[in-house]
């Protein structure tokens, strides 16, 4: 078998299309690549129904494609630690009860605690609200982690438990009511007000910066390289990544730009900072909302944690053969419990999106939620027998969830329906994933 | 120097006359799973520059009384001595303090990773800022695997990907790189071809002429007679006895490892059958 392959390889890689020259020389993932192909043509499918139901196509305007990241991103933060989690051979099922308990905590705190003692709108109100969710995200996460590293109960009954007792204590809290309004700085981390996104100059600034960024680390990546003689890549798949990088930067920046707040705040805006306001209307852009940022903050730290540090690569590690981890002198109780505290932190951040974007905390907040999460990160090509995961994968994995989510909306399929829909393509992607794993090895 | 002097003294005739000591001792050591006692009482030293093979059975007990040494297993009772000095190994980053390394029977690799990740795990070279520094790890695993495998080039891809006898190059190469004193090879050569097995001989006897003591872990008796200095036999979970190879036939030591009978060439353990 092995022989037979090695004979017709010289005359395959002859005849080698461009394409796969073209992947060999970039290092793309073809799954990557197949599951922006699947993005794109869900969105091109939605558009295209909307065109023919109504008359105009809806899906790809710049506003729902802006409200659709918006909603993404209490998810997509979620998704990031997920990863990890299954990738170390573990499940979290507690995440969705974990934000609703830590999320009416803070409304709890902001609103009978913080508001009272500090004064309604008092500035320190939000950061420490922001602190007291992180925390409590820590130590809950820490807990399960606790139980599962040292005291040797699987992590599927840990947080089992855990989806049933936080969602029993998120109602415990506060007795089923719902607390609202939030504080009006913690409500910006929602995306919802005015003052919620960063408008044009804050989006083109950040584009810019990151379009910086990846030039410089392909740059730094190959000098380094360079330095060491290791085999380089071809210039032109340098300058093509560097490229692909940047346009799909900006042109996300270009996105958020063109959806525009309505006349009536964008008026209120001008009158604020003395903005003459023309004869044709003043034309406010968004650009990113806060929560976006908040994600995408989200899934580069833990991207950096994931690949450059040594706990990331302990977790991988632990993920490929547990005893080999152990043997190799790795704590790998130690980075159990703290990975399980990070997931923690992160329902945290996500508990401060949703109630945020709500506007108010209630003990149903994030219900479900640890289902479409761990969806997201198995469609993003996490394979649930652990060591193979990427952060990247999950969030385009949750972008994948959402799109489908909001097109069904647009196109008026009663909720029924989208769960019926979605359920589906999560067997749907698994069943692509592993026709394409055999296919590859 | 107390501390020399104490273990010298207890040193056994034989080794003492020869004026050496041994780089590693394990003294009276014993561990039990579940009331089976997986090694009993056993005691035994490698010196510098030295192959023991240590043989016997499946299930004689000569893995776990090396993974003992190796920090895998907490033993329940005994004392470990290295250079002389009493350790303390209760871990595998203990053992590797100490300049033991070990290529273990199921190569201990993990599969997900590449080659340069598996060869630092747990020992990872880091920047400046604490962050990996992959470069330099791949440019340590290329000099290193390129003594070794001078044909092996795929760095970049998971080990699982890798044939056999490329990932055993991998595990040895993990093993050698950190200017191990001490070498435990368990099965090295199970699942490797006619070739690979050379090239393993090979490298065992280059580390033993770098002064690098030696542990090898057979249950076939050809594997390893060749190369080793001294055999040491167990069955049972106890030392039958310990042999040089000059000493001793290969038959006389089929008899240790299957009857338990000691030969005159050897010295006996606790093992041994009691005629």
């Amino acid at each position: 078998m092995a022989s037979g392959m090695d004979k017709s390889a010289e005359p395959a890689k002859a005849q080698e299309g461009t394409f796969q020259g073209f992947l060999r020389a970039t290092e793309l993932d073809t799954r990557l690549l197949g599951m922006i192909g699947a993005l794109i043509l869900i969105s091109v499918c939605f558009h295209l129904a909307g065109i023919w139901r109504t008359g105009n196509g809806i899906f790809l305007s710049p506003r729902n494609l802006w409200i659709l990241l918006v909603q993404t991103s209490s998810i997509a933060v979620m998704t990031t630690g997920m990863v990890l989690i299954i990738v170390m051979r573990h499940i979290d099922l507690s995440v969705g009860s974990l934000l609703g308990v830590i999320a009416v905590i803070m409304g709890y705190a902001q609103v009978y605690v913080l508001g009272p003692w500090l004064g309604v709108g008092h500035p320190a109100i939000w950061i420490l609200t922001i602190l007291i969710g992180l925390s409590a995200g820590a130590l809950l996460g820490g807990f399960h982690g606790y139980l599962i590293a040292y005291a040797g109960i699987p992590s599927f009954i840990v947080t089992l438990g855990g989806l049933i007792v936080w969602r029993g204590a998120a109602w415990a809290v506060i007795r089923g009511e719902t607390v609202a309004p939030m504080d009006e700085r913690f409500e910006l981390l929602g995306g919802g007000p005015l003052d919620a996104s960063i408008k044009a100059t804050g989006s083109w600034v950040i584009g810019l910066v990151v379009c910086l960024v990846v030039v410089l680390a392909i740059y730094l990546g190959r000098k380094s390289r360079q330095k060491f003689n290791f085999p380089l890549r071809p210039m032109w798949a340098e300058i093509f990544l560097g490229g692909i990088g940047c346009a799909v930067t900006l042109g996300t920046v270009l996105l958020v730009n063109s959806y525009y707040f309505p006349p009536k705040l964008a008026n209120e805006y001008a009158e604020r900072y003395n903005i003459p306001i023309p004869e044709d209307g003043f034309l406010l852009s968004k650009g990113f909302a806060i929560p976006v940022l908040i994600a995408a903050a989200a899934a580069i730290i833990m991207t950096f944690v994931a690949t450059r540090t040594r706990f990331g690569r302990y977790v991988y590690a632990i993920g490929g053969n547990p005893e080999a981890a152990e043997l190799a002198g790795i704590n790998t109780k130690r980075i159990t419990l703290l990975m399980f505290g990070i997931m923690g932190v992160l329902a945290a951040v996500s508990a401060c999106i949703s109630s945020a974007r709500l506007n108010a905390a209630s003990n149903a907040l994030g219900q479900f939620d640890e289902l479409y999460v761990i969806a997201a990160t198995v469609i993003g090509g996490t394979s649930l027998a652990g060591g193979v995961g990427t952060i990247y994968g999950a969030i385009l994995g949750a972008l994948v969830m959402q799109s489908l989510q909001s097109g069904m909306t647009l196109l008026n399929f009663d909720s029924a329906y989208k769960d019926m829909a979605v359920g589906s393509v999560l067997v749907f992607a698994v069943w692509l994933d592993q026709l394409y794993r055999r296919r590859s090895n | 120097m107390t501390t020399t002097m104490t273990a010298q003294t207890s040193l056994t005739v034989e080794a003492f006359s020869a004026g050496r000591k041994p780089l590693a001792e394990m003294r009276d050591i014993s561990i039990a799973f579940g009331g089976i006692k997986a090694v009993d009482h056993a005691s035994l030293e490698l010196y510098e520059g030295e192959v023991v093979a240590l043989l016997g059975h499946n299930g004689a007990g000569k893995s776990t009384l090396i993974k003992i040494l190796s920090g895998a297993y907490q033993r329940d009772q005994g004392e470990i001595y290295i250079n002389g000095e009493k350790a303390m190994i209760d871990n595998p980053r203990d053992a590797k303090r100490y300049g033991i390394e070990t290529i273990y029977q199921t190569l201990a690799l993990a599969d997900n990773v590449d080659a340069a990740a598996n060869l630092f795990l747990g020992r990872e070279i880091r920047t400046k800022w604490g962050t990996l520094d992959d470069v330099a790890m791949e440019a340590a695993a290329r000099e290193v695997m390129g003594r070794l495998n001078p044909n092996f080039r795929r760095f970049k891809e998971p080990v699982k990907k890798l044939s056999g006898g490329q990932r055993q190059s991998v595990a040895i190469a993990r093993a050698i790189h950190f200017n191990a004193n001490i070498l435990i090879m368990d099965e090295p050569t199970a699942a490797l071809g006619p070739q690979e097995t050379q090239q393993v001989a090979d490298l065992t006897l280059q580390l033993k002429k770098q002064g690098i003591g030696i542990f090898l872990i057979s249950h076939d008796i050809h594997d390893v007679f060749d190369l080793a200095d001294r055999v040491a036999v167990m069955k049972n979970g106890r030392i039958v006895g310990t042999a040089k190879v000059e000493d001793v036939s290969k038959d006389e030591v089929l008899g240790m490892i299957i009857l338990g009978r000691c030969p005159p060439g050897a010295i006996p353990g606790p093992g041994a059958l009691v005629d």
